[in-house]
């Protein structure tokens, strides 16, 4: 339970002990260690954007100076001119977005299948999804590869696509949110005869559309950081994703730190941004899909200004 | 009634029928054939003879393999238990906070956690760098002033990496000790100011115990995420010695990729699949007899 989620007289306590707190020193020498060792994990971030608007020769001076003498963006437009960082760009995109969606989309489906329909079979699938928990990914990576150079989908799109579709822990956390909505939403809108599908796409989505945002943001990021399977399944430098792509950025010389720095930043652009706008979906997600208790559907209610907007368009 | 049924399992079909497709074909099916597989000498692509359990005498009795385990046990150790002691003393330190310092500070620790591991690689790799390297400053103190490339020295490669592994994904431990520490009640700690208790008995009689659940998860997660280590190790390694440094999933990369040996390669992710599987038993047995408790 966060903050917000504590009830009002635990967060009255909470904040009249944090007010009647006198300014101790320690408590100041403190909170001045915590931001020191905060900026000091924040620096090699700092560090990669700073060396990747430096003038080349800035970079391999070792003056190291921790504020360009001159800001330029060569290196930027180097890897524009020189590399297929575009091309990358698009394949990250597109096989981000389609996991994305299909895991989200395939996912919500299942789980309310698994907490609202009864069929059989349903406690094997529970199982087996359980079990998907247990089977690393990368201990696959052999037969997927074979599969998919069966099917000749290797440095295509499905060929990145497919194998990163198994994400067990959206439909786990979408069927507990299923499970605690009240059977009354479901008895009223079957007495107007709605069927399943209008329920699903009605009643439980919108009403867990926090839950679906959080998912989907943290789908997407783990899809656009996947490493291993990308740099398997593509191995043209045309089908690479940007994480595989910017490994291969060298130049005649060798290594050069600025250009390197600067296909860095871009490839961590996405991500980063979405974490910036997104900030408090993106750390409920991770403790939903970690299963840390307490996380509750208060919590995930309330909307940001991105929900409202979008959940105009899909409100019943 | 009757029609009413069918209905249910037509509807049931339709929305879990993109699953079955998806797992099946992607998750089922490829496990049952890394399993048979194992027991087979065959390439990489391609039909092989049935071996029975040849495969596993052989890996199990190799050299590299035993490395493979070692160096993976030895980085499990390297990060888990810094991490786990690292992120809760921050997530500590940072639920003290109020208000935007408190957002601000954990977006410091937490940015790292989303970053692609090829930008983490990159970053690092330039900080460390022999020539240009921020990091010498530091190497020079321990090593009289000489530059030394960390990632190419045996002994200080798998520390190397760890350290950049701790940086990296201590955002996501911090994240559930801060939500493990939000779940105390603040009368808890009234009650202990009553009785005057100072800040370290509060944190051993209170905190701790409290937040053990928390960190037995943060282990286990942790525990059975580093046995799946490639990413970084291997980028770590472009170049380097990578049969000394080789971990699990590198070996299982190795076998198949580079030598050609699917059967083996099989052989070797069957193994892998074992300990985590193993793990995860253990995880949920610990976790059940706390529960009891």
């Amino acid at each position: 339970m966060s903050a917000e989620a504590l009830s009002g007289s635990q967060a009255a306590v909470a904040e009249r002990s944090r007010r009647d707190r006198p300014l101790d020193l320690v408590g100041i020498v403190l909170t001045a260690i915590t931001l020191l060792v905060a900026l000091a994990s924040f620096f090699p971030i700092y560090w990669a954007i700073i060396t990747s608007v430096k003038p080349d020769g800035e970079v391999i001076s070792g003056s190291n100076s921790l504020w360009p003498g001159r800001f330029v963006f060569d290196s930027y437009i180097h890897i524009w001119n020189n590399t297929n960082i575009a091309i990358w760009y698009v394949n990250s995109m597109v096989t981000s977005l389609v996991i994305t969606v299909l895991v989200i989309v395939s996912s919500a489906g299942c789980a309310y299948a698994l907490s609202q329909l009864d069929f059989p079979g349903r406690r094997l699938i529970y199982v087996l999804i359980l079990a998907c928990f247990m089977v690393p990914m990368q201990a696959l990576i052999v037969n997927h590869f074979v599969l998919m150079a069966q099917f000749k989908l290797l440095n295509t799109w499905a060929g990145i696509i497919l194998p990163q579709l198994i994400v067990p822990v959206v439909i786990i956390v979408y069927k507990q949110f299923f499970d605690s909505v009240p059977k009354e939403f479901r008895e009223a809108a079957m007495m107007d005869s709605a069927g399943h599908f209008k329920i699903l796409f009605r009643i439980y989505l919108p009403m867990n559309w926090g839950v679906t945002a959080a998912l989907g943001i943290i789908t997407f990021i783990g899809a656009w950081n996947a490493f291993l399977w990308p740099f398997l399944a593509a191995t043209g430098e045309a089908t690479m994703t940007v994480p595989v792509g910017i490994t291969q950025v060298k130049d005649a010389y060798g290594i050069v730190y600025g250009k390197l720095m600067a296909s860095a930043v871009v490839a961590g652009l996405p991500v980063a941004i979405v974490y910036l706008i997104f900030q408090r979906r993106v750390t409920q997600a991770i403790m939903l899909s970690a299963g840390v208790k307490g996380v509750t559907r208060r919590h995930l209610d309330t909307p940001s200004w991105f929900d409202r907007l979008t959940m105009r368009a899909t409100a019943p | 009634m009757l029609r009413d049924r069918k209905q249910e399992y037509l509807t049931a079909l339709i929305l879990v029928g993109p699953f079955i497709l998806i797992y099946g074909a992607l998750f089922v099916w490829p496990t049952i054939q890394m399993v048979l597989l194992s027991f087979t000498k065959a390439p990489l692509i391609g039909a092989g003879d049935w071996v029975g359990w040849d495969n596993y005498v052989k890996i199990l009795s190799q050299k590299l393999f035993h490395s493979a385990f070692w160096n993976t046990a030895w980085f499990v150790v390297l990060t888990v238990i810094p991490n786990t002691l690292i992120s809760l003393a921050i997530a500590l330190a940072v639920n003290r906070l109020n208000g935007w310092l408190q957002g601000f500070v954990l977006a410091c620790f937490f940015l790292p956690y989303i970053l692609p591991v090829s930008v983490v690689f990159l970053t690092w790799n330039w900080i460390i760098d022999v020539q240009y390297g921020l990091a010498q400053g530091v190497v020079a103190l321990f090593n009289g002033g000489e530059p030394k490339s960390l990632t190419r020295t045996i002994p200080l490669f798998m520390p190397t990496v760890a350290f950049v592994t701790v940086w990296w994904t201590m955002g996501f431990n911090i994240l559930l000790f801060i939500a493990g520490l939000r779940n105390i009640s603040p009368e808890i700690y009234e009650a202990a100011q009553l009785d005057s208790a100072g800040r370290w008995r509060q944190f051993m009689r209170i905190t701790w115990p409290l937040v053990w659940p928390v960190t037995v998860l943060v282990l286990t997660i942790q525990l059975i995420a580093q046995l799946k280590i490639f990413d970084q190790v291997y980028l770590f390694s472009i170049g380097g010695r990578q049969d000394a440094t080789i971990t699990l999933v590198q070996y299982i990369y190795k076998l198949a990729f580079q030598q050609n040996k699917g059967g083996e390669a099989a052989t070797a992710a069957v193994l892998l699949f074992g300990m985590i599987i193993v793990l995860s038993v253990l995880q949920y047995q610990l976790l059940r007899a706390r529960g009891e408790k």
